[in-house]
């Protein structure tokens, strides 16, 4: 298994929440400390190039107007992590590309950074939790249908290399493709796409990406990746290795079980600083008609995972405690729901301060991960 | 013939897709093209409308049980399925009443083509931007939570949904009507940056409907509406907010019938 050490950048200095309505959208940015962000960036950095020195690899994502992610330009944030991390393979997990405007553009600033990293980027698309349709202004309507279009035009930009060819989609219009520079990697750096929805697991295990889940637990992350496993046999390809599976959870290891939980106590920050107004948890054509349904009936929303830490651990949405019960419990969860090749560590959020951070960088690139790596990541899947 | 009282929808092809199409009562015929809260069958106002009217009134794709056929985006592309139902049901002299899109919807088929069309009622219509760009015309329905949107929707905010006292089969036509919605105003925001320069080709008698207290569409909106349309006039109904239809029914109706009788 490999394990990509990820922080979502909070700017976590915030009224009390009893003093404004929604973290996300709406929270003016005059409570965003320039002097204070500027150090919070650079400390960010610093977390993940001692990841890189202590084996890891890294990962990044990308939230628009939320003081729970500073990164709202994946590109950026990869293009400085190119430069400063040595060995880690850097994972952008992921880009909201039904969100954006123009495909090429991501093809292309992709393709910037796989040289930087000289063939160390791995791509992700996200869907993108609902809050963002707001920030971006984006028709939250036919969301999985420009995904698809805009998917399918990065990979053929990163693909051509005979000149310019012609895209007159539905949603995207380019009649001159012909990107400069093309992808280090051949024929183009991994492709990772998050999914949830039996429709959006079909598609991913068509594609053959590598499928990733965020907070799922036990349940649903086998259902997912059972579901994968079965379309890619039912279609006549082999059983999927563990490679096509990635896992995230809020880790944090100490060198004892108590200061292991005491950290993680720290990281919930990022499941309970999630206050958000009513009207951006669900933007029309984001969930089923169904789940829609029981969200006006007062239903909490898949991403109101808010309880105490010991129910989480227990979820598998949280592995904590020393390196040893650390793994231990990563080695259940991996049993329990197939195997998986990839374990996506947020290791840090809210007020988890640089040196407790750092610690556990270390006790994971160094106890956790070499034993995760054995676990093979090409294994046949096991019958469940 | 039915009565709006035991109305029941047919689902009916045209223009290539199929829609749910109320079609109640016997007389002068009213097409009526509903707003983003979609087409209630027992709605008082429409019971009344059809004792002294044919009331042809259709869910719009995605709307009630209308399906969404994919290559269904615009209030272009319903103008133009509603000129297709004018044509496939031979209708003439119609009177076509819009309320809030679908009085956008009515504009933008009138622009079109107004041979059919006797009259126009526009009520509460959103589909222009009479302002620049950093005045919202229109609040912004999906920033809004729940209780503020009642607020600016209804004259008296008890008039909006109640979730808990509906069934799971409204709740789910409320979602679906949410979803379209969403498909045809998100952007531009609720307008054809060109309809305004193009409602000069409107030539039938047209009115304006607004409730007073409608906190969407505000009087200098429908104002600038109406100064592009010759000889349009504008009627204000009291106690009632973006849907006068619906809360004040009977002044409503009477205020459409009347014109129709002009």
């Amino acid at each position: 298994m490999r394990s990509f050490y990820f922080s979502e950048n909070a700017y976590p200095y915030l009224p009390d929440a009893s003093e404004y309505t929604s973290i996300r959208n709406t929270l003016p940015n005059r409570l965003f400390d320039p002097k204070v962000g500027a150090e919070l960036y650079h400390r960010y950095f610093d977390e993940w190039q001692y990841a890189d020195e202590v084996g890891l690899n890294v990962m990044v994502n990308e939230h628009h107007s939320t003081a729970t992610n500073l990164n709202p330009s994946g590109a950026v944030v990869l293009s400085v992590l190119a430069r400063i991390t040595k060995k880690a393979r850097i994972l952008m997990l992921g880009l909201p590309i039904a969100n954006r405007r123009d495909p090429v553009r991501v093809a292309e600033e992709m393709a910037m950074v796989d040289n930087y990293s000289r063939g160390r980027l791995e791509v992700g698309f996200v869907r993108g939790v609902p809050y963002e349709i707001s920030a971006q202004n984006s028709n939250p309507m036919r969301m999985a249908e420009r995904m698809k279009e805009a998917h399918d035009l990065i990979i053929k930009a990163w693909t051509s290399h005979d000149g310019p060819f012609n895209w007159e989609g539905r949603y995207f219009q380019h009649r001159q493709v012909n990107i400069w520079p093309r992808p280090y990697q051949q024929p183009h750096p991994p492709i990772w796409i998050t999914c949830k929805s039996p429709s959006q697991i079909d598609w991913v295990a068509d594609e053959g990406h590598i499928a990733a889940t965020f907070l799922t637990g036990y349940g649903d992350t086998k259902r997912i990746f059972d579901h994968y496993r079965a379309r890619r046999v039912q279609n006549g390809h082999p059983s999927p290795g563990n490679d096509r599976f990635a896992y995230a959870a809020l880790t944090y290891v100490g060198k004892t079980d108590s200061e292991g939980f005491a950290g993680a106590e720290k990281l919930m920050w990022y499941l309970n600083a999630n206050k958000v107004a009513s009207q951006f948890k669900n933007p029309p054509g984001y969930s089923s008609i169904p789940t829609s349904v029981a969200l006006m009936r007062g239903a909490s929303t898949a991403f109101d995972r808010s309880s105490p830490l010991e129910s989480c651990i227990e979820q598998g949405i949280v592995f904590a405690g020393s390196p040893d019960t650390v793994y231990k419990q990563i080695r259940k969860h991996y049993d329990a729901v197939g195997g998986y090749g990839n374990l996506l560590i947020m290791g840090q959020a809210g007020f988890l301060e640089h040196d407790e951070t750092m610690s556990s960088i270390k006790l994971l690139g160094t106890e956790v991960a070499p034993r995760l790596a054995q676990l093979s990541i090409n294994a046949e899947a096991v019958p469940a | 013939m039915t009565t709006a009282d035991n109305a029941t929808a047919a689902l009916v092809p045209v223009g290539g897709t199929t829609i749910e199409l109320f079609d109640q009562g016997s007389g002068p015929t009213i097409l009526l093209l509903h707003g983003a809260g979609g087409l209630k069958a027992g709605a008082p106002f429409l019971r009344a409308l059809s004792a002294k009217a044919r009331v042809v009134a259709p869910s719009h794709p995605g709307f009630g049980k209308s399906p969404l056929p994919d290559w269904i985006s615009s209030i272009d592309d319903l103008a133009y399925l509603y000129l297709d139902l004018l044509e496939q049901l031979d209708l003439h002299d119609v009177t076509l009443v819009g309320m809030s899109m679908g009085g956008w919807t009515a504009a933008e088929i009138a622009i079109k083509n107004s041979e059919r069309l006797a009259r126009l009622v526009l009520a509460d219509p959103v589909g222009i931007k009479p302002s620049g760009r950093e005045v919202r015309d229109i609040p912004d329905i999906w920033a809004l939570d729940d209780a503020e949107l009642a607020k600016l929707m209804q004259h008296d905010p008890a008039n909006g949904p109640n979730y808990a006292t509906m069934s799971d089969e409204d709740l789910s036509v409320l979602a679906r009507n949410r979803e379209a919605a969403a498909l045809y105003l998100w952007e531009p925001y609720m307008h054809n940056p060109q309809l305004l320069r193009r409602l000069h080709r409107i030539k039938k008698p047209t009115l304006f409907i607004r409730g007073a207290s409608d906190g969407l569409v505000s009087a200098a909106y429908v104002r600038a509406y109406s100064e592009a349309i010759s000889g349009s006039r504008i009627v204000t109904i009291e106690r009632a907010g973006h849907s006068p239809a619906n809360e004040q029914p009977e002044k409503f109706v009477e205020t459409v019938l009347g014109f129709m009788g002009e």
